[in-house]
């Protein structure tokens, strides 16, 4: 059975980010860029599969610029076997990396597609479904457990209720959440290893892909900053507070 | 203009979330409500209450039961022609199916709106809230999530809107329910509570959450949790607040043991007044908080509750 996994470079979930001066986006000049923690579970769980012997091969796909090549060797270092790299300059939104998405599993016919249930940048939580869609397939969204079986995937989904259980018909398309797995790091023998896997480069011309967006970004403003607070001494006066000055309880 | 919301429920009962949607529908013409389930009556009946409503579609059929996306998004997608948007709330079930019908229209989702700013064009938090995008949609169709704590409920008393069966529904035969574990409360939902408390690693073990809950019970809060918590496996999923968990804005959030990462603050920095409790002066909660408080949790929350009996 092949896997793909599809990884998305955005910026480092550590960063404070900062709207740029003509408020049109978020500043990402300069700025420390990684896999997006969703997708990094993506992947983990494509490993998992492998080493369980349930996958034979993993494949890391990616949209964007150039430089999407290194959250690809990423996933290649932690254990992803191949890389395909959709490449283009325009800002992708989820509809477009879905049509590409499609294109590129319609080449390599996996039997299971991984992706983060969203990204941490534009934290739109729409491509595995629009996938699903656009292929006609089973999803499993915000997966918390996946128990493969013969022609069948038993999908955990973390929902605003708890939790419940799909059984989706494979081919299927699961969206990854917090408590899938706990990703590895990439050792550094495999990082060397990972600088000899394949990296296969193509764009949505040649997959005859129509990626305009549909959106236009107007602007883009910092939210309505929060008035500083008051330290209170104790337990009396924070009730206090709370009952006689904002009058909550 | 004419609008449909995609109603939130379970069969039984129509969840408050539908009224924050039905809200923001509101501002972009006619609504009309669908109903997909399966012996919903009921809950088409409180939907057809709801000021403003002017049509409930009500698709009752035991493939739609459990709302699979598979099942539900080609329904929305037959009724979407004469509609101008389409909205739900950005639920666990709105995000699950929306998408799936964006694809199916092809046309782009604009994800979690918090404000309309005209019939094409919409706010909505990116990078964790830490920005705000303003998006004008070039599709015919504008295929929406709604973040209910940008708008206010519509009220649910005061209309009657006719109501219509809807056939034709199949089973994509895709996928299927196999069980659920659902958290059992008799306490408000998270989503639409007034006053919520919530803990965080400080916390220190799953068996310290019931000294929240004894604070949640004398102000009739939720009780939510930070990722930490969750992660450390202290309470279950559907506690969590965050970017990526459950979005709140009580009138009043209690953060307690939770030191604020931005991933926290992203689900909750719009709550009214919001107190925080935590032994770190340095915690990053301290930024937002109203009321700000330095102590080791396990002596303040016992002491907390004490004061309220008061």
């Amino acid at each position: 059975m092949k896997v793909l996994v599809a990884v998305k470079r955005v910026v480092d979930y550590n960063v404070k980010i900062r709207v740029n001066s003509d408020q049109t986006a978020v500043e990402t000049a300069n700025v420390k860029m990684s896999m997006n923690p969703f997708d990094e579970i993506a992947v983990e769980e494509g490993i998992r599969l492998k080493e369980a012997g349930t996958a034979s091969e993993l494949i890391a796909f990616s949209v964007g610029p150039k430089q999407s090549q290194e959250t690809i060797r990423t996933a290649l270092a932690m254990g992803a076997d191949r890389g395909i790299l959709v490449e283009t300059d325009i800002m992708v939104e989820p509809l477009a990396v879905a049509k590409c998405l499609k294109a590129i599993v319609e080449k390599e016919n996996p039997d299971l597609v991984i992706v983060g249930k969203q990204a941490i940048d534009d934290d739109s939580n729409q491509t595995g479904q629009m996938l699903a869609a656009l292929l006609g397939w089973s999803q499993g969204t915000f997966a918390s457990n996946l128990i493969l079986s013969d022609g069948s995937i038993k999908v955990t989904r973390e929902v605003d209720g708890g939790l419940e259980t799909v059984d989706l018909k494979m081919p299927a398309v699961v969206t990854t959440d917090l408590r899938l797995n706990e990703p590895r790091y990439a050792s550094l023998p495999n990082i060397m290893k990972a600088k000899k896997k394949t990296i296969d480069v193509t764009n949505p011309e040649e997959l005859g892909i129509d990626i305009s967006p549909r959106l236009t970004v107007l602007k883009v403003e910092e939210p309505a900053k929060r008035l500083a607070g008051v330290m209170v001494e104790d337990v009396v006066q924070l009730v206090d507070k709370l009952r006689n000055e904002a009058k909550v309880i | 203009m004419s609008v449909l919301v995609i109603a939130e429920h379970d069969n039984a009962e129509l969840k408050p979330a539908t009224l924050n949607t039905v809200a923001a529908a509101a501002q972009l013409g006619d609504v009309d409500i669908l109903v997909a389930g399966e012996n919903c009556n009921a809950v088409a009946n409180t939907a057809a209450k709801i000021a403003g409503v002017g049509r409930v579609l009500k698709a009752d059929a035991s493939a739609l039961k459990t709302g699979l996306a598979e099942n539900v998004a080609p329904l929305i997608v037959q009724l979407s022609s004469g509609y101008s948007h389409i909205l739900a709330p950005a639920t666990t079930n709105g995000k699950n199916i929306m998408p799936r019908v964006a694809a199916l229209l092809d046309v782009a989702q604009i994800s979690e709106i918090t404000s309309v700013v005209s019939a094409d064009t919409f706010v909505r938090p990116i990078y964790a809230g830490n920005a705000m995008a303003t998006v004008q949609s070039s599709d015919a169709i504008k295929i929406i999530t709604v973040r209910t704590t940008g708008f206010d409920a519509a009220p649910a008393e005061g209309g009657s809107a006719a109501l219509e069966d809807v056939s034709n529904i199949t089973d994509a035969a895709l996928s299927s329910f196999a069980g659920q574990e659902l958290t059992v409360s008799e306490r408000p939902e998270l989503t639409s509570a007034k006053v919520i408390i919530s803990g965080g690693r400080g916390m220190q073990s799953g068996e310290n959450f019931p000294m929240l809950e004894e604070i949640a019970d004398k102000l009739g809060a939720a009780v939510g949790a930070s990722r930490a918590a969750v992660d450390a496996g202290f309470v279950p999923n559907d506690y969590q607040v965050g970017q990526t968990g459950k979005v709140v804005a009580p009138d009043l959030y209690i953060a307690v043991g939770i030191s604020g990462a931005i991933q926290h603050l992203a689900g909750m920095k719009d709550s009214k007044v919001i107190v925080a409790i935590n032994k770190d002066e340095e915690a990053p909660i301290f930024q937002v908080a109203d009321y700000g408080l330095v102590a080791d949790l396990f002596e303040a929350v016992p002491d907390l509750s004490a004061e309220l009996n008061k």
